[in-house]
């Protein structure tokens, strides 16, 4: 049951362009999904027929327009695997969402000495706001590390977890695409007596996940990447979570009364929605949504898998040794990033060339220095696939990638 | 459009197979001063020994793009043996060269009248004028220069 590609395509205005006289070859993904015409018509098609404020008014398109915000949140929700819309609040974007976990349930439960565990595959987003904390409560942070196989090092578990409050962990690498063993760290981390927050910004667009299944406390995901409109993203925890913690910022939306000597907050996950939210931003995720279940997640999931394995093994046989591959060999519990280095080219220069090229890679330390240290390399070219991905792809990276070689070749004279 | 060929003039290739000045100097007496891009990890170091108002020697270490690691090359040429002064101005009239995107570069202002910089002749870093066709890469191509620019302040306000 593979995909049709071209029909997937199809839906993808922006995948028609040509640059240089080449066709467009998007594989930067893992950074920004680009977005099918149904999202783009759906924010068209609210703004021109049912925009109004929601929570407000009594009128007739804001009552609908406050529906579809809603049914728009139930989406997000049941796709994830939410059991009740209720525990799932809007935020700007994952870095939003942890930051918001920091700082309502952090600086409630967390005091000096405090453990918080983060792996050295994360995301500056799930590592930041911890340094934060940690400089503002003095909370140590522990770290689990990658084996050589650039998965998770679990030889010392328990001992890491061990009086850990929170384990902050990625369900897949951003740039080694690897796919952590979420329901196996939740048991880890439960035994210990650790919150587990799940950080799904990648996992979500590409595989299917289930928040009950995983058993974790929160998890954060970010509309952008996958298909949806920036702007958005979402926290979910479990409701008693969720009531338990104080509001992140204030204003309007998430109060229930506000009186000149105080104010009450609102239900969940209102007392986290502080000010108007991204409205057409939720009606466009909802239908980013609505076109990724049409697919399927387990045949984009499939999809993928057979994408990545198809381009190291095209990598392997081009390049062999002379190009490093970071990130797990095989593509079980793997998903289709990419991370390379010519180990005397610097990765933005082969960007440079792929652009050329019209081949669209990422360059970069992307967002995860403390991973790059751990790697002992300051940057690598990423390529990422999507659903809208193909063979012929993958094809035009490798001709890239060997103008590349040549033109930055040092001359052996 | 701009063309790879644009940015990688030969001479730039060069400098960034054969880098030149590369290595350190032992500190004190060398002053040595950091400068990182934090959107791509380049980082450069440099070790400059000023004696007398002469820049008399230069080394170089860290890592970084073609870009970076030829300008930081050719910076190094460029200014070893002169006097602060001159690889001040040379700073200048390199900026000057890179403004078109950045008009403000690291802190000091090149608002370089052209008249200010006419004697200055730049010789082959005129090469590196081609980044500026490629906005993102202005950053990789000034990095060195202003860590040196930095290197020169703390070397004077240190005496
Ligand atoms: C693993 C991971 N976490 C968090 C983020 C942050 O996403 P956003 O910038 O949308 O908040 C990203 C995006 O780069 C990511 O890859």
């Amino acid at each position: 049951m593979s995909l049709d590609i071209a029909r997937i395509r199809a839906d993808f205005p922006l995948l028609a362009q040509e640059h240089n006289g080449h066709r467009l070859v998007y594989l930067d993904s893992a950074s920004s999904a680009q977005k099918p015409q149904s999202v783009m018509h759906a924010m068209d098609e609210f703004m021109e027929h049912s925009y109004a404020n929601v929570h407000r008014g009594v009128y007739a398109i804001a009552e609908a327009a406050t529906a579809r915000f809603e049914a728009a949140r139930a989406t997000v929700a049941g796709f994830i695997g939410a059991r009740e819309s209720a525990e799932l609040a809007f935020t700007r974007n994952a870095t939003e969402a942890i930051n918001l976990v920091a700082h309502s349930w952090g600086r409630t439960n967390l005091a000096a000495g405090d453990v918080v565990v983060l792996t050295e595959m994360e995301h500056h987003a799930n590592i930041v706001p911890w340094h934060m904390l940690a400089a503002e409560r003095g909370i140590e942070l522990r770290w689990i590390p990658i084996d050589a196989e650039y998965r998770l090092d679990l030889t010392n578990l328990d001992e890491t977890l061990s009086g850990a409050k929170l384990l902050a962990v990625t369900a897949m690498s951003n740039v080694l695409g690897t796919v952590n063993d979420i329901p196996m760290l939740v048991r880890a981390a439960r035994s210990a007596g650790a919150h587990v927050l799940v950080d799904a910004s990648q996992a979500a667009p590409h595989l299917p996940i289930d928040v009950q299944a995983w058993d974790a406390d929160f998890a954060v995901l970010t509309a952008h990447k996958m298909l949806g409109p920036s702007g958005i993203g979402a926290l979910w925890a479990r409701r008693e979570l969720l009531e338990a913690m104080p509001p992140f910022l204030g204003g309007g939306e998430m109060i229930r009364d506000v009186r000149k000597d105080g104010f009450t907050t609102n239900d969940v996950p209102w007392k986290f929605e502080a000010g108007t939210p991204a409205i057409t931003e939720a009606i466009g995720w909802g239908a980013a949504i609505d076109y990724l279940q049409g697919i399927g997640m387990d045949a984009v999931h499939e999809h993928e898998v057979e994408l990545t394995r198809y381009a190291l093994d095209a990598l392997d046989a081009e390049f062999g040794e002379r190009l490093t591959i970071y990130g797990p060999s095989t593509t079980d519990a793997r998903g289709g990033v990419i991370s390379f280095l010519f180990p005397a080219i610097h990765a933005h220069d082969v960007s440079q060339v792929l652009d050329e090229e019209a081949v669209c890679v990422r360059a970069g330390h992307h967002c995860a220095k403390p991973l790059m240290r751990v790697l002992q390399i300051p940057a690598t070219s990423r390529a990422s696939l999507y659903l809208y991905n193909d063979t012929d792809d993958v094809d035009a990276l490798i001709v890239g990638l060997t103008h590349a070689e040549k033109f930055f070749a040092v001359d052996p004279t | 459009m701009a063309g790879l060929e644009d940015l990688y003039r030969e001479i730039i290739l060069d400098h960034y197979r054969a880098p030149r000045n590369r290595g350190e100097l032992e500190v004190p007496p060398a002053h040595q001063v950091e400068g990182f891009n934090p959107l791509c990890g380049d980082e450069v170091i440099l070790y400059l020994d000023v004696e007398n108002g002469m820049v008399s020697d230069v080394k170089i270490a860290g890592q970084g793009c073609s870009i970076s690691q030829a300008s930081t090359s050719m910076m190094s040429a460029a200014v070893k043996g002169r006097s602060v002064a001159e690889a001040r101005t040379i700073t200048r009239a390199f900026k000057a060269l890179m403004s078109i995107h950045e008009s403000k570069i690291g802190g000091d202002d090149v608002d370089a009248t052209a008249d200010d910089l006419a004697g200055v002749r730049l010789g082959d870093l005129e090469a590196l004028q081609g980044v500026v066709k490629f906005p993102v890469r202005i950053k990789c191509a000034t990095l060195a220069w202003n860590t040196l620019v930095q290197g020169l302040d703390e070397i004077e306000s240190s005496h």
